[in-house]
């Protein structure tokens, strides 16, 4: 399955380190970057492969929101049909 | 890789604009449960849901969980009971009434409806137990939604069991006077009832329909007011093109939903409802959509022009967005399920006659109005029987759930709480309907012809 990763909220040192980090930790391969930063409000999207993910998706989503709190980003994964299915015909 | 604008436009609508998908509907046919035996039925219509819709709402969840979409309820539609209770000889219907609040609850699904009958022509002896059956239906069970349908554009309206209607929606609400006459707003009185409809409290499943079928509705008032407010001081070109837009965007998630659901399931793919369901929550009213087009409180004049045009771009944007349109597709005008109206309603600037010219160009009709308790039954066929001349001419549905709520009156205010909201108490004519109402019979369908 592939996922979008979002991560939203004010800019600060090392979000894309932890982010990628605890991706890493738990086998999800990145496979795309995009980030920007609009007036200190920062912004990354991910196209991620959970193809080798070992825990259950609830529980990666879990983490991400835990470290998204501790941050003080809000950080999302949902399936990248979604997006898909919204905005290509 | 889709871009980050989309994707952050999908975020926004998600959490910032309340998109939603409003219900995954199951309906189940139990047209192979009717017994001459009562017990036999029920068993069967006990095990027959208990089978089929098992599994979803753990289905709905794990979707819920794989793309982040809320999908606030699970419901279950089945066969209108009067035909499946028919073979048993049976005096009344609540023992079946019951069976199924028992299987919505072991089951988990939020209602279960299909406690109806189809009477737009004439009713049978099962369809009159029926009838009799749903007040106590309604106040001793906890989930079951009623509907009946008491006319179509096709054979007329149906002024028999009109005016027994009005009997029946007053004493639903009088049997549940301890909880604001709840019992009333989950009866749903139709004209041209749809066979796929997933919203409550009209849905059930059509004799027409497949053994079973997964029907979306979908949500997202609160998506179409933010984009129009990009289009501030804009022609009605443009906001119809906007509307369109944004409807079909919200219809592709439901659409996605509804194919995911349904394979996960195993079950046949039904329809999706592209109806604005509004809640009660700030920013998720469709009443906030007309203001936005210009009007400085839902009712004024200009407010039927302004829905016309957002039902029919919403139409126009989700048809291709799905693979089947159906149901009630259009905008839901509910007042105590909507913030916008709510308010309208409070200030003076809305009242039941602008509501009934309004749902002559939307949707179904006057949806979860609260009148005084002592509005007699007659006004409230009358009530029924205008709004079914208006789906009955041209040729749409429309629906009545009203609610006479006991002891309150206008000025006074009644609170359902969750998805139902909260309801001020409006006017209704002090004249009397009565002698008109007790005439009976039937109003002949209308000509298709010479349409002037």
């Amino acid at each position: 399955m592939r996922a979008i990763i979002s991560v939203i909220g004010v800019d600060q040192i090392g979000i894309i380190a932890e982010v990628s980090s605890l991706l890493a930790a738990n086998k999800v391969n990145i496979l795309d970057i995009n980030q920007t930063v609009l007036d200190e409000y920062f912004t990354m999207t991910m196209l991620v492969d959970l193809e080798k993910l070992e825990i259950p998706l609830e529980e990666l989503k879990d983490k991400l929101s835990q470290k998204g709190e501790e941050m003080g980003l809000s950080i999302k994964l949902q399936h990248e049909d979604i997006f898909r299915s919204m905005h290509r015909i | 890789m889709i871009n980050n604008y989309e994707i952050m436009e999908t975020i926004r609508m998600l959490e910032e604009e309340k998109l939603d998908i409003r219900t995954i509907t199951m309906g189940i046919s139990l047209s192979d449960c009717a017994d001459s035996d009562g017990d036999k039925a029920r068993e069967k219509i006990y095990n027959k849901i208990v089978d089929y819709a098992g599994e979803l709402v753990s289905v709905a969840e794990a979707i819920e969980l794989k793309y982040d979409i809320p999908i606030i309820n699970k419901r279950i539609s089945v066969t209108p009971i009067s035909l499946v209770a028919a073979a048993s000889d049976e005096d009344n219907y609540l023992k079946f009434a019951k069976t199924l609040d028992k299987a919505a609850k072991e089951v988990g699904v939020d209602f279960i409806g299909g406690f109806s009958a189809l009477v737009h022509k004439g009713m049978t002896k099962a369809d009159r137990k029926l009838i009799a059956s749903i007040p106590k239906a309604l106040a001793q069970t906890e989930r079951v939604c009623s509907s009946v349908n008491i006319g179509t554009t096709k054979a007329g309206l149906n002024m028999d069991a009109v005016a027994y209607m009005g009997l029946i929606v007053k004493e639903a609400a009088q049997l549940t006077a301890d909880n604001g006459g709840v019992g009333a707003s989950k009866l749903v009185i139709f004209a041209n009832a749809p066979e796929d409809n997933p919203f409550m409290a009209g849905a059930f499943h059509g004799v027409g329909e497949g053994e079973c079928m997964i029907n979306v509705g979908i949500s997202g008032p609160g998506a179409v007011k933010s984009a129009l407010a990009n289009v501030k001081g804009e022609s009605f070109d443009v906001v119809a093109d906007t509307i369109k837009k944004s409807a079909f965007k919200i219809t592709r998630m439901g659409q996605l939903v509804a194919n995911e659901a349904s394979e996960m399931l195993g079950v046949t793919p039904g329809i999706v409802d592209l109806s604005l369901a509004p809640t009660p929550a700030v920013g998720d009213s469709v009443a906030r959509i007309l203001e936005e087009m210009g009007l400085e409180s839902c009712g004024v004049h200009g407010t039927t022009a302004a829905l016309a045009l957002l039902n029919d771009a919403v139409k126009k944007g989700g048809v291709m967005a799905s693979s089947h349109v159906g149901g009630l597709s259009g905008a839901f005008i509910p007042v105590s399920e909507d913030a916008g109206m709510i308010e309208a309603v409070e200030n003076g600037s809305l009242n039941l006659e602008k509501l009934e010219a309004m749902t002559a160009v939307c949707s179904v009709g006057l949806d979860m109005i609260a009148v005084p308790g002592k509005t007699k039954a007659e006004t409230i066929s009358a009530i029924i029987a205008d709004e079914a001349a208006i789906g009955m001419v041209n040729n749409k549905t429309t629906a009545v759930r009203i609610i006479p709520v006991p002891g309150k009156d206008v000025g006074d205010e009644v609170v359902y709480g969750g998805l139902f909201g909260r309801a001020p108490i409006m006017k209704v004519s002090e004249y009397s309907s009565s002698e008109f109402i007790k005439r009976g019979g039937r109003i002949p369908a209308p000509l298709h012809s010479l349409k002037n």
